[in-house]
């Protein structure tokens, strides 16, 4: 480094101490080849972290939000542009910007055949702590995560919060100026979401530090000072979550449709004009428009068909990201006024229990993974099992579909046991497994050949059922893409496809959207509301709290326990208090899951 | 209570646990983390059992295996005998057979008999008077013993040829003698054998199964330990830390050089206790040779580990390339000599091999110091190589 460069690196230093940033991105573009192809992971891309506050970096799986926050942590080298951390260039000058922040990667990195106080001492010794602070700074992470009574447990026999609260502490060991957080809230359960949360916010009150933190729900972006928003590598915006959701007030609606009619009134929605979102939110529709109108002016205008009542809600920062996202479709022309899938009707009776489950159990050694589990679900209903990591969801999903045998209990999927009945009745059912069990290296029409072969479809059926994949899930144009190589969203539609392609009368979808954009999501909905209002009955597993506003119907799972069963409406009810007259899903799933603990501990004194 | 204590330990603005180097880094090897980093490699490997299955148990699975299973010596051959005419000389012919701890002869009626044992692999060869072995011997006096031997198991056959010879020849001296005449051979072969004298294949198979066993845990377990930090995502969290890439690789190559020397001394242990095999250089040198060698086998380990994203391939990278190697073309089986050339030239890459040659001579032979040297001098050379690419490959950076 020459002299000038010195001064300008100093320069620049004391102009970031000045303005207030810790961290300035400056036209940072990154290319990944895989295969044959390149994609482009960050295109361009500058934005800033103020010092002092928590900054969210908020888009989809694929984004390029791990990209970035690798390369200002110094483990990846851009194609082109710098980012600069407290003065110091992330590439060039790596290991003292890697002494002044803490970085918790996605997997964050624990040695689980490590105790806690093991762990603990690696990171102090990684960062050589002088012995004699060591003992107070311990105890302060401890009580902070409440990890204090589990420091003799290995690492690896922590719950999922837990680990990922013992993975802040180990980041937070050198008290860093920056703190950097690549999706620390994925998979934990709200509870404990809640917890890291708090435990950011203290870092930044009581030390001052500034925190950089990643996250794909658009929830937790109203949580943070500021937002970046990215999307396929492209820079969309920088600002307060409140500015962005400001820009929609008097947008949003809520609205209460005739009675069974959501689906309808939702689907006629989308696709009106100056229409910018209509998603369910229980036995509501929430709608934002393109432009402020008031809620008697939306029941004029927006109702032809179906009767609702309107009322305005304050708007939400999702849906100023769905509009950014729209608007740039838009721009592009790529906005396709797609249909949803068309179904043969489903003959059957509304009251019929199409799965049944009682006192269902699985052990795996003396664990239970399920623990005496109840419930029905009836045709044409879209019924969901909520839960976080680890609650058991994805066990009983696979007891139902016949993968695994129950270790005590019944089920009934259509009147059969599927591990026992044979294979003729697997084909009342469709399956879309938890990260899309699709052949990577055959092209997206091979894909719909295999499946269909493997459900046994011949002949000219067959070829309809394929062509009827192709355009329903707008798949044509991309037919002889290999599967490996499609976008997230485009695989999750040739996963749907798959599973449809037999016309089931029972969908089961085991954590579909985890990841896609909300755009995609919204679409994927569409087809699935479809389907149920075509008399196809639907059963899914999600950690989303959002996503099971989409069920007619849930249970709520922790531990291999069902803690409460009902409607979205009738769940949430029952923790309306005065405080908080409009609880969320996740509220309520916060409120079981302490009403649960509460009463486990009056059990076991 | 905790926020009062708190306050007094870390007034408001004092950051006081911040590492005592601060922002000056330097980019030597401090000692704190490299303690930090081994102790963490020394729960690890005492926690995880495949670890010490292959530090500890492997070898002596291997040793046993090897040790009393496998044998290239030709014992208790069984081969067939048939005689169209008995005569006394014949029988007296037989009995050298019958003495010999070589053969296991069993007597058939016919050849038709006989080939079919071959066959079937009941015997491994036929040795067969025929009807006018006696006339012959007294007319012409040169009587054909007619030797069949199955030549699929090429070592073999040619082990019993020699052993046939061998008894063929006693039997000539014994009947000279009853005769009265003296045989007279215009030459004769006296044979000694150096280092092994009784011929057990058991003393050299064992020694080069050393560095067998040493060039799994040093290559197989090292490259794997390492994929496995990729593939959990601990490294990525490890890099994140002021931590250098020298520390990292120093951290992982002492924990596991001290579990390979461990192993080393179990094997060799197991050798002169339970097979007995003779040890007649210096434990110094041997020590000294195995040390390298270990280093050496790290060093291939991490050098695999930096091309191998998952546990599974660096494992499946290792066999193909450490573990295969040594055990076909170190001479540890098959002796290098009668290798064709370019098959020779490619052994010398292949790090087992010095070693194995170093083995065989300090357990056998004895401190043969030219021998010694020349294998430490490639060794250090194939270490000093392997070091400078893990050097210029290993960034604390995941691309």
């Amino acid at each position: 480094m020459n002299h000038e460069e010195g001064n300008n690196a100093r320069n620049e230093s004391l102009a970031m101490k000045k303005s207030g940033l810790c961290m300035t991105i400056e036209g940072v573009t990154k290319d990944f080849i895989s295969g044959k192809r390149t994609v482009r992971a960050l295109d361009n891309f500058s934005a800033s972290v103020k010092k002092g506050i928590v900054t969210g970096l908020i888009g989809p799986d694929g984004a390029g939000k791990t990209t970035l926050m690798r390369i200002a942590a110094g483990l990846l080298v851009p194609d082109s542009g710098h980012v600069s951390i407290l003065g110091m260039d992330s590439t060039t000058d790596f290991l003292a910007v890697q002494s002044s922040i803490g970085y918790m990667p996605q997997r964050f990195g624990l040695y689980e055949d490590l105790t806690v106080q093991e762990n603990l001492d690696l990171y102090a010794d990684l960062h050589d702590i002088p012995a004699s602070k060591r003992q107070a700074r311990y105890d302060e992470l401890m009580n902070m995560t409440g990890l204090a009574p589990f420091t003799s447990r290995l690492a690896g026999r922590l719950s999922g919060g837990m680990k990922q609260k013992l993975g802040l502490a180990c980041s937070l060991m050198n008290v860093p100026e920056l703190l950097i957080l690549d999706e620390p809230t994925v998979g934990v359960d709200p509870v404990s979401r809640r917890e890291l949360w708090e435990i950011v916010y203290r870092q930044v009150r009581d030390e001052n530090m500034s925190v950089l933190l990643s996250t794909a729900y658009l929830d937790e972006a109203e949580r943070c000072q500021e937002v970046i928003l990215i999307h396929e590598g492209i820079f969309l915006g920088q600002d307060s979550p409140e500015v962005f959701s400001r820009s929609l007030a008097g947008n949003s609606f809520m609205l209460t449709p005739d009675e069974g009619q959501k689906r309808r009134l939702q689907e006629e929605l989308s696709h009106t004009d100056g229409v910018v979102d209509a998603i369910i939110l229980g036995s509501k529709v929430r709608l934002v428009t393109e432009e402020p109108v008031d809620a008697h002016e939306v029941e004029r205008r927006f109702c032809k068909n179906t009767g609702f009542r309107a009322e305005s809600v304050p708007p939400r920062f999702e849906d100023a990201f769905i509009k950014l996202l729209r608007d740039r479709l838009k721009d592009r022309g790529e906005i396709q006024d797609s249909t949803p899938v068309s179904r043969t009707p489903v003959e059957g009776n509304p009251d019929e229990e199409v799965i049944n489950v009682r006192n269902l159990v699985r052990k795996f050694g003396d664990f239970y993974a399920v623990r005496g589990i109840s419930f029905s679900v009836r045709h044409g209903e879209i019924f969901g099992l909520l839960g976080a990591n680890g609650a058991g969801k994805s066990t009983t999903f696979r007891m139902l579909c016949g993968l695994l045998p129950a270790s005590g209990g019944h089920l009934m999927v259509a009147g059969k046991d599927l591990r026992t009945a044979g294979a003729e009745a697997r084909a009342n059912v469709g399956y879309m497994a938890q990260k899309f069990s699709l052949y990577p290296e055959l092209t997206v029409v091979q894909n719909l050949k295999f499946f269909s072969s493997a459900y046994g479809l011949e002949g000219k059926y067959r070829k309809e059922r394929i062509r009827w994949a192709l355009d329903s899930f707008q798949l044509e144009p991309l037919k002889d893409v290999r599967s490996a190589d499609l976008p997230l969203g485009y695989k999750q539609r040739l996963a749907l496809a798959a599973a449809l392609m037999h016309e089931p009368p029972i969908l089961f979808l085991d954590e579909p959207t985890s990841g896609v954009d909300p755009l995609a999501r919204r679409e994927f909905w569409r087809h699935i509301n479809a389907l149920a209002q075509a008399g196809v009955t639907v059963m899914v597993t999600t950690h989303f709290m959002e996503e099971a506003e989409y069920c007619d119907r849930m249970v709520i799972m922790a531990q291999g326990e069902i803690l409460a069963q009902g409607t979205p409406e009738e769940l949430k009810a029952r923790f309306r208090t005065d405080k908080n007259p409009n609880p969320t899903m996740e509220d309520t799933f916060i409120a079981l899951i302490e009403k649960h603990e509460a009463e486990k501990d009056r059990g076991g004194h | 209570m905790s926020r009062t204590e708190k306050g007094a330990k870390f007034p408001a603005g004092a950051r006081s646990p911040r590492s005592t180097s601060g922002r000056h880094v330097s980019r030597g090897i401090n000692r704190t983390r490299l303690k930090g980093l081994i102790r963490k490699e020394m729960y690890q490997i005492i926690r995880d059992p495949s670890s010490i299955g292959i530090a500890f148990v492997l070898p002596v699975i291997l040793l046993l295996i090897f040790g009393y299973g496998v044998s290239l010596d030709a014992k208790h051959v069984p081969v067939a005998v048939v005689i169209d005419k008995p005569s006394r000389e014949v029988s007296d012919f037989i009995s050298g057979f019958r003495q010999s701890a070589y053969f296991r002869p069993v007597i058939m009626n016919n050849i038709k008999e006989a080939e079919h044992a071959v066959m079937t692999r009941e015997v491994d060869g036929i040795i067969w008077f025929r009807s006018n072995f006696g006339r012959q011997m007294f007319l012409e006096g040169n009587a054909p013993v007619e030797v069949i031997l199955n030549g699929v198991d090429a070592n073999k056959a040619r082990i019993t040829q020699g052993y046939i010879t061998g008894v063929w020849i006693k039997w000539l001296e014994r009947y000279a003698l009853e005769k009265g005449v003296r045989l007279r051979m215009p030459a004769t072969v006296k044979h000694r054998i150096w280092f092994n004298a009784s011929v057990r294949s058991r003393n050299y198979l064992v020694p080069g199964l050393i560095a067998i066993i040493m060039t799994l845990i040093g290559a197989m377990l090292t490259s794997m330990v390492i994929a496995r930090e990729w593939e959990r995502g601990t490294m990525e969290a490890l890099i994140v830390t002021p931590v250098s890439m020298k520390e990292i690789i120093i951290g992982k190559v002492v924990p596991y050089f001290f579990l390979g020397m461990s192993g080393m001394v179990l094997s060799v242990l197991m050798a002169v206790w339970i097979f007995h095999v003779p040890l007649r250089g210096s434990i110094l040198a041997l020590t000294a040779g195995s040390a390298l060698f270990m280093l050496t086998a790290i060093f291939m380990g991490l050098l695999i580990s930096t091309a191998a994203g998952s546990q599974f391939v660096a494992g499946q990278i290792a066999i193909v390339i450490t573990f295969l190697p040594a055990f076909i073309l170190s001479g540890f089986v098959f002796d290098i000599g009668s290798m064709p050339v370019p098959i020779q030239w490619l052994t010398h890459i292949v790090p087992a091999r010095y070693f194995v040659s170093m083995l065989q001579t300090i357990f056998l032979a004895g401190n043969i110091w030219p021998i010694f040297i020349t294998n430490c001098l490639w060794l250090m050379g194939m270490g000093a190589f392997f070091m400078m690419v893990i050097k210029k490959k290993s960034r604390k950076r995941l691309e």
